[in-house]
Parts: C-alpha cells; structure tokens; sequence
C-alpha cells in the first residue's frame, strides 16, 4: 500500500460521544443548515403574510360586526388573532413535508440516510428549522393585531408564546414528512395538503370557540393538535386571553405529539427513497 | 447523480456532513478545507453550489464522500456527463485519492476508456453475471492482440443489447445530464 505516512487507516477512528450528545449535534447540524437557505432567501416568508393579514383584515371585521360568535368579554377580532397566528403557521408547516421529496430527487436525502446520523435526528432537526420559520408569523401576526389595536401582552409572555409556536410548527411540519414519506410525489403530495389544512384549521378552536360546536366535532378537536396550540397562545397572546385546559397541559400535549410524531416519521423516513 | 445541495456554499455542503460523520469541532475546518483543495475547489469555497459547474459539483461530492476517509469509496459513473477536461480532472483526483490515502475504490461505468485508466481489476457485468474478470491488460490479450477495452466489452457482453436500467434509471441519468448542462 502507498499510504503517505501520518495518513495510514483507521483514519476515521473519531471518539464515540453518547448517543444523546450526537443526537443534538445532528439535530442541531440539520436545523443549522435549513436556516442558512433560509437567511439566503427571507423573502419567501413576507410573502407569507398576505393570508393571515386578509383573514384578520376582512374575515375578523365582518365576523365582528356580525356578533355571533360568543367570545365572552372579548372582541371578535381579538379572539381570532391567536388562531390566525396558529393557522398562518400551520399552512406553511404544512407543506414544508414537499421538501424531502425535493431533496430525495437531488440525492440528498439517500446521502443523510447513509450517514451515520439517527432518523430520528434527521427529523427533528427539519422539524425544528420549521419552527423558525413559524417564528416569521409571529413577527406578522403580532404587527398586524398592533395595526388593529389588539391590546397584545408584550412582557414574558412573549416567550411563552415563541415556545407553543415552535412547537406547533414543528409538529405540522413533521406530520407533513411523514405524509410525503407515503404518498411520495409532488404531484399527490400538493393534492393531499390541500385537503388536510382544512379539516386542522375548521376542526379547532381558531377561528370560534369549542363551546359552539356540535358534540363530535368538538371530540375531532379535542384530538387535533391544532386546538392546544391555540388554547395556549391565546392566553399568551392578548391581554384578557384564557386557557381552557392549562398552559402546561398544553405543553405536555404538544411535547408528547412531537415526540410520537418524530418517532414514527422517523422509521417512515427510508420510504420515501424506495 | 449529483447530491450537493445548490443553496448552500461548497464550505456548507461539507460543514453537514462532517458534523454527521462526527469529525471534532477542532478538526473540521482544517478537514474541509484539505479536502476542498485537494480537489480543487479551494477558491470556490463560499461560492453557492447552484453556480458550480457540473465538473465542480461531482469534484464536490468526491470532496464530501471522502471528509471521513473511508477506506472503500463505491462510485457510480463517477464522469457520466462531464466534458473532456472536467472528466481528467475528476480521473487524476481520484488517482490521487488512492495514492494518497489508499482509498479502494469500486465504481460501476459504461465508459471502458475511463475503466482502463482507472481500474487495476474489471469486471465486465452481463444479464446481472460478471462473465469476465482480470486486469485490463489481461482482458485485452484474452480477446485479440491489438484489442481495446472496447472490443473486450462486446465480445463478452455483445450482440444483444444490454436490457438493464430500465425506466427509472433512464430517467436518472437524463436529469443528471441536464443538470449539468
């Protein structure tokens, strides 16, 4: 063998670190990386606000005038601003799934699955990218409920609603690799996330309040995700906003999604390749 | 096909995998820069791939592929695509590589001038059986006294032709030609 000295094998004969320190080093590595493309290209997310701004500028005005949601002491307007920051945020994370199917065309994503990083790691650090993205909606929501005198909370809640809106992100976003993972195509995969915002958005308290709906639609909320987040932010969110399950059962709800999500989107992971 | 990620610099498409590979922080700079300028990418470092051309980015990808120097590199038609010079440039990396780090190289090609400069054993697949193993010099004198590679190829896989691939491998290789392009 014409090994240069100082070169010989093994040369890749790095220190194990624990599985949880690699975990969040590739997940992190991951996360990194998506938002590097995206401080690139910021531009795609202010096109993100048309949305939200016509839901809150026409749909809120006029539902408002109508009074016939009950929203106790609140206005209309001030009640939705929370479920519009938690719809603008599902609406992107809901698509966000089309990305591994982009990358498994280029080739990428046969070289992640390759390398010795957890699927797990691969997802949630996706996942979390998406999170940051959300993050943008806030900026959004929180300008344009400033522009409609929404009296906001602006002190430590902030964070607390920063939290819920990654953590929902996250968890559509995941949802949504999971589904490309096993439709597998551009073209099924747009047809599919058409369909499934809908029944998210409607089948949740964002826009009207459990109270009002019928006895199984109000079952179909209670297990969508969707209404924890809302429940949460918008006792965060506006100044006279309550919770009706509890901000840290909200969160445990969520965490606990996440973390089933991740993990069956992770062994779904290698499908998209086949 | 090609693999790196056209949003991201050269630098970056290497920065991830050199984080999953688990190369220490103290060493991953150094790391990716080595491997940059041994293939010659060194000034291209922070440009984005997108702007690469086709004979960058598999320069790149051999880069990534050999950030954790394995001792065995699988290539698939490592120059299918790729013009005459960018095609010597990957052929002399890649001679280098084994000289270098004594990287044992397996690569499937249809190109039997780029086996015989790079191979030291063949191994000639028809109908998914390899019926013809050797050195090329020795597969050449097998067939005739003055045959190429070539005649070597048709006189063991020849007449029919070759019915592997298929659609989706077709369709493969047709994007990753248009890609460079």
């Amino acid at each position: 063998m014409s090994t240069v000295p100082g070169s010989v094998a093994p040369l890749n004969g790095f220190a194990k670190a624990g599985f949880l320190t690699e975990f969040l080093r590739d997940t992190f590595a991951l996360a990194d990386i998506e938002l590097r493309k995206l401080r690139r290209d910021p531009l795609e997310l202010l096109t993100r606000a048309i949305q939200p701004a016509l839901w809150l500028l026409v749909f809120g005005q006029v539902f408002g005038r109508l009074k016939a949601i009950p929203t106790g002491e609140m206005n209309y307007v001030t009640f939705m601003v929370p479920g519009i920051l938690a719809q603008s945020v599902l609406f992107i994370a809901i698509f966000y799934g089309i990305s591994v199917i982009w990358e498994r065309d280029l080739g990428i994503l046969q070289k992640l699955l390759v390398s010795p990083a957890p699927r797990t790691a691969l997802v949630l650090g996706k996942a979390l990218s998406a999170g940051v993205r959300g993050l943008s909606q806030a900026i959004v929501i929180y300008l344009l409920a400033s522009l409609l005198r929404v009296r906001l909370r602006f002190g430590i809640e902030i964070l607390g609603v920063l939290t819920f809106v990654v953590l929902g992100s996250a968890i559509f976003s995941t949802f949504s690799l999971a589904v490309a993972c096993l439709v597998k195509t551009r073209e099924r995969f747009m047809g599919i996330g058409q369909v499934l915002t809908m029944p998210f958005f409607f089948a949740s308290n964002a826009i009207y309040p459990l109270a009002i709906m019928p006895g199984w639609l109000r079952t179909f909320a209670k297990l969508n995700p969707l209404s924890y987040q809302v429940d949460a932010l918008r006792a965060l969110m506006v100044q006279g906003g309550q919770t009706m399950f509890g901000l840290s059962f909200d969160f445990c709800i969520l965490v606990l999604v996440l973390v089933g999500l991740v993990l069956v989107t992770a062994k779904l992971y290698p499908n998209v390749i086949r | 096909m090609l693999s790196a990620d056209g949003g991201l610099t050269g630098y970056e498409n290497l920065l991830l995998f050199a984080r999953l590979y688990g190369i220490p922080r103290a060493k991953r700079r150094d790391r990716i820069i080595d491997a940059l300028q041994f293939m010659g990418l060194g000034e291209a470092e922070r440009t984005l791939v997108r702007n690469y051309s086709g004979g960058m980015i598999r320069r790149l990808e051999i880069a990534q592929s050999m950030l954790h120097r394995p001792s065995v590199l699988f290539l698939d038609e490592p120059t299918v695509g790729l013009d005459p010079v960018a095609r010597h440039a990957v052929w002399q990396h890649l001679h280098e590589l084994r000289t270098q780090f004594g990287t044992t190289i397996l690569m499937t090609t249809h190109d039997m001038e780029e086996a015989d400069e790079l191979c030291e054993v063949i191994a000639i697949m028809h109908r998914g059986r390899a019926v013809a193993v050797g050195s090329p010099g020795s597969l050449k004198k097998q067939v005739g006294a003055d045959a190429d590679l070539d005649d070597v190829f048709i006189h063991y896989a020849g007449g029919a032709v070759d019915e592997g691939g298929g659609y989706v491998d077709s369709a493969w290789i047709r994007r990753t030609i248009k890609r460079l392009r």
